[in-house]
């Protein structure tokens, strides 16, 4: 069966449960917004799709064959982008692009080279800066980015190479009203094309036909009292 | 195998950007090894008989400086997450952060080992064994480092931690290292130091790439 399916998920971080039994499907064409309150682990959810993290119980499934029995095969089908951008300050905002590219296979899995200059992954990566409108940066060191463009730059990188399934946790976070609607634009296209979009997020995507999961729905019984599970200073920045 | 020369590429490309992080390492070689003539003074027997040793241990000393940094950047800005989910074996991933470590460090100390040789008034006969002795020696580090900075990802205190990790591991190389330009300087062959040194290469190569990729897994998530 085509589709990315996940069945009684539970989360685990530093011996509290995040959330428990939950369930998730996104079909060819189809998105999912995960909503709910800051900790309520809509990122660890979205890390567990991507296979950064494993999950405490339960099974993901892509395309009815279980991710973890051939990740590799499931990474190559999708794009995670994560709250921190992944950009190196030193190189420009084309190499940065490039690297990545090419890291994820490129169109043609090619690199840069002299001899195929011009040709297929280079142009994708032009369309992708012109695309977030970097492409007259694209020389600059990334270090001279903005906050708002380092995201662009970073949300370029799902333009950059295709891949059906983009997992997206707060995309919209530093962009400007326009770039807010481009991004619309590229998951509607991506959409069209029988993409799958996982986000979550608290601005609307234009997607309004999306299932949702609210996550404050999945927690433990049990309240959690702030500031009583800080014996790891780590949880804090990915809850 | 795309991945694995972008990443080569990449780290390289960032090390020459910020050439200051490379020169530390070579600076703190030079500078470690000009102190011994001051400390044991400048008695031309006494430092060629220990030539081989603080070359070693100063080339060792120097290489743990770069460890720290090796794959701390990419955890910190999220880089490494993407390594781990990228469409190819992490242990390819890890091999090629370590084969980029070797040439932006190792290299770099083995091309200024003979000129603190000279400073050491090293035997002239024994530069051809040091130079081979110190690239399988250089490998070796850069990929027990690798799997050292990889297991302390993460944890604070990390530096004293890899420290703790990494040199008693390395000591085999020291030994031998050492060892080899200390047998052609007393008249020997040094055949058996190399093809150890060689042994030992060829089984960090199996292990510790796939170790880091293990450990690397772990610090991201």
């Amino acid at each position: 069966m085509d589709g990315f399916e996940g069945t009684g998920l539970a989360c685990i971080r530093s011996d509290r449960i995040v959330f428990a039994g939950l369930d998730f499907a996104v079909s060819p064409g189809g998105a999912l917004i995960l909503s709910g309150p800051n900790g309520s682990g809509k990122s660890s959810l979205l890390r567990l799709m991507a296979g950064i993290a494993s999950p405490a119980a339960g099974e993901i499934v892509w395309n009815g064959m279980p991710v973890s029995k051939d990740p590799e095969r499931f990474f190559a089908q999708m794009h995670y982008v994560g709250h921190r951008d992944a950009v190196k300050a030193a190189l420009t905002v084309r190499e940065n692009l490039a690297f990545h590219a090419a890291l994820r296979g490129g169109r043609a899995g090619r690199t840069e080279t002299k001899s195929n200059i011009g040709t297929d992954i280079n142009g994708d990566i032009d369309r992708a800066l012109d695309n977030v409108g970097l492409a007259p940066l694209a020389d600059l060191p990334a270090r001279m980015l903005s906050a708002g463009q380092t995201r662009r730059l970073t949300l370029a990188r799902i333009l950059a190479t295709p891949a059906p399934l983009w997992l997206l946790d707060e995309p919209t976070i530093a962009l400007d009203y326009r770039a807010v609607d481009r991004l619309r634009a590229a998951i509607a296209a991506h959409r069209a094309g029988g993409g799958m979009i996982v986000a979550s997020t608290n601005v609307p995507l234009g997607i309004d036909d999306a299932a949702t999961i609210d996550l404050a729905a999945h927690a433990p019984e049990v309240d959690v009292v702030w500031g009583d599970d800080s014996d790891d200073p780590d949880t804090g920045n990915s809850p | 195998m795309n991945g694995f020369f972008a990443l080569v590429g990449r780290d390289t490309r960032i090390a020459l950007r910020q050439l200051s992080d490379t020169m530390m390492v070579i600076v703190f070689f030079v500078i470690a090894a000009a102190l011994f003539p001051f400390g044991v003074g400048p008695e031309p027997n006494l430092l060629a008989r220990m030539a081989p040793g603080i070359l070693w241990v100063t080339a060792l000393l120097a290489a743990m400086l770069s460890f720290d940094r090796l794959f701390q950047n990419d955890y910190d800005d999220g880089t490494l997450e993407l390594l781990v989910i990228a469409p190819q074996p992490l242990w390819m991933t890890a091999l090629a952060k370590i084969v980029a470590h070797w040439l932006t460090t190792g290299l770099p100390l083995l091309v200024a080992s003979p000129v603190i040789g000279i400073m050491l008034i090293l035997e002239p006969s024994s530069y051809g064994v040091l130079m081979l002795a110190m690239a399988l020696g250089t490998a070796i580090i850069s990929l027990v480092g690798a799997l050292g900075a990889a297991l302390s990802l993460g944890s604070r205190r990390s530096g004293v931690l890899l420290s703790l990790l990494v040199l008693p591991l390395v000591i085999p190389v020291l030994i031998f290292g050492a060892g080899a330009v200390d047998a052609v300087i007393g008249g020997f062959a040094a055949t058996q130091q190399l093809l150890i040194l060689g042994g030992l290469l060829m089984a960090c190569l199996v292990v510790c790439p796939w170790g880091c990729a293990v450990a690397l897994r772990l610090a991201a998530e």
